[in-house]
């Protein structure tokens, strides 16, 4: 940890005006920022100054401020989310840098995340790839069975919890050399896959999930595991192992 | 006043709800088709709605801020959700539930919701399950229970403490079935910015394109407002940045009655403030309370040590602790409701006993819990006369398999250990019992325009049970809305696609436009927040845990003079046709700016203490809260009148025949 002393910054920040634009690293400096600040609040600081000099303040994603909405989405120094593990950038403080530090701030980068405008990105492929099969078919009834007529053994129950934390912020994609959305989508097929609720629907589930990611232009997972090193809630590798079983079997049985 | 009629069906309370279900009109399945319903807001509310209203068959459009509908702010709650479902043999049923939840509302909600709302509680649950949301189960494999503040029983359901992200990723799980099928068109990164009305009824909205600046169209037969609550009225709060008013506010100038303004929820257990940088609050959940116990020191000369840093809370002897709560309300100790241990904390920081820099901080002390949960683990492990330091050590492992995260979250703000020391919590903005009046269908006083969630304001009174509005916002969006809206919507079955080329559309558009040229044009010289964090400070320091007349004449008058300065005086760079935060920021500040003054005179109007709602004039003799059956037992329902002071009060008056008024002791 850093000194309580405040610290001078200078920021190399990504501005790019829309999806059309080129972009380019714009130099800023911000002085007297607490390292009790969160690394949002500094930024706020930031754009505080820019509009009292009329500038247009630097776009960047974020809402929850407390790590759980997945809106937040900053390459900083290189890494996502910046230095720190299992932390969203909204959870990143200024204590974690020093005065003086030069630090680098970039959007997520992938083909199938195209930049909107400055850090902000378009994850909507995301979306896409859940909406292809990344829920349990049941409609809306006060009749489904009760609660408790399906016991879960724990183990189960809890890891598909620990897979089900995945907050869909990117990180894990644009943190790999590949671009692949194989971690984001394993998690959610293994929360199913070890539900008796997701059994149904599995085989279906896992191949047009996976299709969809393909037409999404997400790339191929290589092993590489960057993107649970990055993950912000520790999703784990071991969910792409247990998706590349489902897949396997699922395409077998065709 | 004619407007103001609930429509409570008749009859017992217990067949209410089942008798008005066989009564309303349905609409065909083959009918549904033709028509449209628009949902603003994605949370659990909006989401649940969404899903439910495309699974019946009706065509939905459904609009988000954010740029996925999974990251609507029920993302953050934390705690659980309640239901009756009697699991754990202690009792419970749907009349305990609705009895708590109303004598915790301090007797300011309508029975007839509520109890509607104990009645579909456990089919949330059911529901729930069925989509594959992970619960936490105990070793048999069954759904597990903790205890939530102001009730005796163990009814909250929880997956750790993100039971909010789960319950929302069900509902989005839901509506991505929907949105696949074409039958849920998904507008995300839309804020909604005006209602249409045509012939007296809600035909549609007018929304901005937040990438591309677009102001669009688009039309229904029925319009849903989901959009949350208010609490960034106060600037900090545990809300959202983007959370808003917005919405609910647009509505109200267009004929909705907005009820209760004046119900905030100060939440206890939040991580103090630390200085001025500060943007947002975060939430500690109150499940927390199960087993962490609140103390500050007995003596002053231990706080003055405590403060600058001479003495560690630990180091503080047992007996030179005041656990004030337990003191002063030995039945419920650390669980009472929320407002009570809010108002407790601001006591003692009043007196001076805070216990960091800036004397706004209590502990919340875990000690206890270790040893007596390390000790029982230590019995079922078989260990004999184990160590002081490891039975510390296993009853630490045990608080981090129920509270992990909250704990993590707790050290990566504070940068302390709350393993090793006591956490410091203090009071903070989180939820608004008041919204837009509704009646017992979940209307508002525009036909064809509903309110759900925490948008609305029917089921908590003046004060929410902890694991309540997870509870309410399903309730409303899977189990309520879905069937209510079909008695209006049976009407429409002949009325055809709403064309968006109408006078009104024109109008509303051109209002909508007219405003962001104002706001873009002033080109003043102060920022958005600088306006809100100035709001933000005069609802805090007098709307806020404790009121007084003077306080709120004052907060009126200085409120109105702060919003006549942001017309004049703010200043927005960039464009309106192109992604803008600062004139996002600014339309929503502009409305809090109008809310904060009816805020404070619905609070000004109320000369009782209830709930989440402290005057000054109205306390007992130690200080408690005194509430005021007999002038002040009514919903207060406000009319917009132009100015917000101008607002004209309807009064729709509470009848409680199930329950008996009480004064609440949690003594």
């Amino acid at each position: 940890m850093s000194s309580n002393k405040d610290m001078d910054l200078l920021l190399k920040i990504w501005r790019q005006a829309d999806a059309n634009s080129k972009g380019e690293l714009v130099d800023y400096n911000v002085t007297g920022i607490s390292p009790d600040s969160s690394f949002l609040e500094m930024l706020d600081v930031l754009n505080e100054q820019l509009v009292e000099k009329g500038q247009e303040p630097v776009v960047f994603d974020h809402d929850c401020r407390e790590g759980i909405c997945g809106m937040c989405s900053l390459f900083i120094n290189g890494e996502a989310h910046g230095p720190g593990d299992q932390i969203t950038t909204c959870q990143l403080h200024m204590r974690s840098f020093n005065d003086g530090d030069t630090i680098y701030i970039e959007p997520f980068r992938a083909t199938a995340m195209p930049v909107i405008k400055d850090l902000v990105v378009d994850r909507s492929s995301m979306d896409k790839i859940q909406q292809a099969g990344g829920y349990v078919s049941v409609n809306t009834s006060g009749n489904t069975q009760d609660a408790n007529a399906l016991p879960i053994p724990k183990a189960d129950a809890d890891a598909a919890f620990d897979a089900a934390t995945c907050i869909g912020c990117g990180a894990c994609i644009a943190t790999c050399k590949n671009a692949s959305a194989m971690l984001f989508l394993s998690a959610k097929v293994s929360q199913f896959a070890l539900l008796p609720q997701g059994k149904v629907e599995a085989a279906d589930r896992v191949k047009n999930m996976v299709r969809v990611m393909d037409e999404e232009g997400f790339g191929n997972c290589t092993n590489t595991g960057a993107c649970e090193v990055e993950c912000p809630k520790g999703i784990s590798l071991d969910n792409i192992a247990r998706m590349n079983r489902e897949y396997l079997s699922a395409s077998l049985a065709d | 006043m004619s407007k103001l009629d609930s429509k409570i069906p008749a009859g017992p309370i217990k067949d209410k709800w089942t008798n008005h279900k066989n009564n309303i009109n349905l609409v065909n399945p083959a009918n549904k088709r033709l028509i449209d319903v628009i949902v603003v807001g994605t949370g659990l509310a909006g989401g649940a709605a969404s899903a439910s209203l495309a699974e019946m068959g009706y065509n939905v459009k459904a609009f988000a801020y954010q740029d996925s509908p999974r990251r609507a702010h029920s993302i953050a709650a934390q705690g659980g959700i309640n239901a009756a479902k009697n699991y754990q043999n202690d009792g419970d049923s749907t009349y305990r539930l609705f009895y708590d939840t109303v004598k915790g509302g301090d007797y300011r909600a309508r029975e007839a919701n509520v109890y509607r709302l104990a009645e579909v509680s456990a089919s949330i649950i059911d529901q729930c399950v069925a989509q594959g949301v992970p619960f936490a189960r105990d070793y048999g494999g069954l759904l597990d229970n903790r205890s939530f503040g102001g009730v005796l029983v163990s009814r909250t359901f929880y997956a750790k403490g993100q039971t909010g992200q789960q319950l929302l990723l069900g509902a989005y799980s839901a509506m991505n079935r929907q949105i696949a099928k074409g039958k849920i068109a998904m507008h995300n990164r839309h804020e909604m910015l005006d209602v249409v009305i045509v012939d007296g009824k809600a035909r549609g909205i007018i929304a901005r394109d937040l990438i591309t600046g677009k102001i669009e169209r688009h039309s229904a037969h029925a319009v849903v407002i989901a959009t949350g609550g208010y609490g960034n009225v106060f600037f900090l709060s545990t809300n959202a940045m983007g959370s808003n008013v917005t919405a609910a506010w647009k509505i109200h100038k267009k004929g909705a009655y907005f009820a209760n303004p004046c119900y905030t929820q100060i939440h206890p257990t939040c991580i103090p403030r630390s200085g001025d940088h500060q943007s947002k609050l975060t939430l500690m959940s109150e499940s927390l309370r199960n087993d962490g116990r609140i103390w500050v020191p007995k003596h002053k000369k231990d706080v003055d040590a405590i403060r600058n840093g001479t003495l560690k809370p630990t180091q503080l002897a047992e007996a030179d602790r005041d656990y004030y709560l337990e003191r002063r309300y030995p039945a419920f100790g650390n669980l009472v409701p929320r407002d009570v241990a809010s108002r407790a904390a601001k006591e003692r920081c009043d007196a001076g006993f805070g216990v960091n820099a800036t004397g706004e901080a209590v502990y919340l002390d875990f000690a206890a819990a270790f040893v007596r949960y390390g000790k029982e683990k230590a019995h079922v492990s078989g260990l004999h006369n184990p160590s002081e330091e490891k039975i510390l050590e296993l009853g630490r492992e045990v608080i981090k398999s129920k509270y992990g995260n909250l704990f993590q979250m707790y050290e990566k703000i504070v940068d302390e250990n709350p393993y090793m020391t006591p956490m410091m919590i203090y009071p903070a903005v989180h939820y608004t019992m008041g919204g837009i009046w509704v009646d017992y269908n979940l209307q508002t006083t525009i036909p064809g325009c509903y309110a759900a969630g925490e948008a609305n304001f029917s089921d908590h009174g003046a004060n929410r049970l902890g694991a309540s509005a997870l509870m309410q916002g399903l309730a409303d969006g899977y189990f309520v809305l879905p069937y209510t809206i079909g008695d209006y919507l049976a009407n429409e079955i002949r009325t055809g696609t709403i064309p968006t080329d109408s006078p009104e559309f024109d109008a509303a558009e051109k209002n909508v436009t007219d405003t962001i040229n104002k706001m873009m044009n002033i080109k003043g010289t102060k920022s958005v927040d600088h306006f809100h964090k100035r709001l933000g400070k005069i609802m805090w320091d007098n709307v806020g845990m404790a009121r007084n007349v003077e306080g709120l004449k004052e907060a009126m008058a200085e409120i109105k003079s702060i919003r006549e300065e942001f017309w004049k005086d703010v200043k927005i760079p960039g464009t309106a046709n192109s992604m803008n935060a600062e004139l996002e920021k600014a339309g929503r500040v502009a409305d809090f700016l109008e809310l904060g003054e009816l805020f404070a005179k619905d609070a000004l109007d109320r000369n009782e203490s209830c709930g989440g709602h402290f005057r000054e004039e109205s306390q007992t003799e130690e200080g408690e809260a005194l509430r005021n059956d007999k002038d002040y037992a009514y919903v207060s329902a406000w009319e917009y009148k132009g100015e917000p002071a101008d607002a004209v009060l309807h009064k729709e008056e509470l009848e409680f025949n199930d329950i008996e008024l009480k004064q609440r002791s949690y003594k």
